[in-house]
């Protein structure tokens, strides 16, 4: 077994890691606004720092490879991957903690059907089926399934682009709550961000495991 | 243009067939790295691009090789004109027990050039061209063998330049060296690609990725892949190739 295998195991374990922590920063979202209770959604606000901390030891971890083993082919692309798949997941992370913060703030205050309305526990179930499956295909590195999923994305995109009509709807009959209703219609464009970015995850599963380059592909021609 | 040609190329040494079907060309001012594990036949391979295999007990070859359209296997081919033409420099510096001037001259003097001012204008570019000239200059009459590792093998690339090769094999040329001095020669192969074409043989897959422009993997006799420098060590089109690279066999 060359040296540089259990190196990557360990790194591949740690990503794993960091996508079940992000996984369940957004289903503790998603049953924070089920009970109604920002307790919960304090505890995902807490877990940012431990998916930032992992962000941080797997940029390390990647660059020691890269000094110390110098990877080719497949070990190559899968530390390219794996690097640009931990920014992914940190930046979904800090959307799931931007909207832990307003449940936090707001869960008692606004009315239970505003967040119905805008369709956030049905984001949060997409992007979590999302994760669920990356990590999936990460493990037994099943391209199909990676890029089954990504169209998943097309959901979420259809949810934000009605929270666009909800927001103007509700505007017009609670003007003094505009604040409020803003911030959740960019919420739902921060939910449907953490598809493009889930998207992002599986282009770079399928360039790890088939050296396929699958994203921009109309400016690739 | 193609500069070397080898077509069907199959090597024996007695029963052991170590070369099977070697088709491969190469181009004119590039660098090829053979790389493979010990044994898979590179280094028969690239011998057999100046005939250096023909008075080994047992040598047989089918197939044809040819250099600028030449068939070098032709019973007309003078095999010291060949290796001056497509010189060779090997895995340890092998400078004569003579001067560093005599070294580079030595070649010249053997194909009877005895233009004194010439060989001295040679001598002189040779060393420059193998960037060795301005450590040098002022010892040109003191022992090759006083020299460092690294200096003898730029020597001995300079040898080489002398006798105005277009073609440079090297067999490992820096496995016996410090990463300074391998540093250096990495960076006249660069330099000589203006100039020469290169083929080199080398265990080191770091080398290989960083000098060449195309490299060819053989294993067990065959050359399983051949490619861009650049797609061969980022996504190999063979398995073999991929579990040698990344160091899981071989």
């Amino acid at each position: 077994m060359p040296a540089i295998e259990p190196e990557l195991q360990a790194l591949k374990d740690n990503l794993l890691d960091m996508l079940s922590m992000v996984k369940n920063q957004m289903a503790k979202c998603k049953e924070a606004i089920h009970k109604h209770d920002d307790s919960i959604a304090k505890e995902v606000i807490e877990d940012e720092k431990k998916v930032n901390i992992q962000e941080l030891a797997i940029d390390r971890d990647c660059e020691s490879i890269l000094a110390l083993y110098t990877p080719v082919a497949t070990d190559l692309r899968f530390v390219l991957a794996t690097l640009k798949i931990a920014n992914d997941l940190e930046r979904i992370g800090d959307n799931a903690k931007s909207l832990a913060k307003f449940i936090a703030n707001n869960v008692h205050k606004i009315p239970k059907h505003w967040l119905a309305e805008f369709n956030i526990e049905s984001m949060l179930e997409i992007l979590i089926s999302m994760l669920k499956d990356m990590g999936e295909a990460l493990r037994k590195e099943d391209t199909k399934l990676a890029l089954k999923t990504t169209k998943k994305d097309d959901e979420l995109n259809e949810y934000n682009k009605k929270s666009f009509k909800v927001t103007a709807e509700l505007i017009k009959n609670h003007p003094d709550d505009s604040k409020t209703l803003l911030t959740l219609f960019s919420l739902t464009r921060n939910l449907e961000r953490a598809g493009d970015l889930t998207k992002n995850i599986a282009e770079e599963i399928v360039f790890h495991i088939d050296a396929k380059v699958v994203k921009h592909k109309k400016d690739q021609k | 243009m193609k500069h070397i040609e080898a077509k069907n190329v199959n090597v024996y040494y007695g029963d052991n067939h170590v070369l099977k079907d070697i088709s491969l060309s190469i181009k004119e001012n590039t660098v090829t790295a053979f790389i493979g594990p010990s044994g898979c036949g590179k280094s028969t391979f690239l011998r057999t691009l100046n005939r250096m295999n023909d008075y080994i007990d047992g040598f047989k070859k089918k197939g044809k090789i040819f250099i600028d359209g030449k068939d070098i296997y032709d019973k007309k081919v003078r095999v010291e004109e060949l290796r001056r033409k497509v010189g060779m420099v090997f895995q340890k510096p092998n400078p004569f027990p003579k001067t560093i001037f005599e070294n580079v001259a030595y070649g010249l003097k053997i194909h009877g050039i005895k233009d004194k001012k010439g060989i001295e204008e040679t001598v002189e570019k040779s060393l420059k061209q193998s960037a060795l000239w301005g450590e040098v200059k002022d010892k040109l009459h003191k022992p090759a063998l006083s020299l460092s590792g690294g200096q003898q093998q730029r020597l001995c690339i300079a040898r080489t330049l002398a006798v105005k090769p277009s073609i440079i094999l090297m067999d490992e040329p820096a496995s016996a060296l410090d990463p300074i001095s391998t540093a250096k020669i990495e960076e006249l192969i660069s330099e000589l690609k203006e100039k020469y074409t290169i083929v080199i043989v080398t265990h080191n897959m770091q080398q290989a990725a960083r000098v060449s422009d195309r490299t060819a993997f053989f294993y067990l006799g065959d050359m399983v892949e051949y490619g861009k420098t650049s797609e061969v060590f980022t996504n190999p089109q063979n398995k073999q190739t991929e579990n040698y690279i990344t160091g899981r066999f071989g």
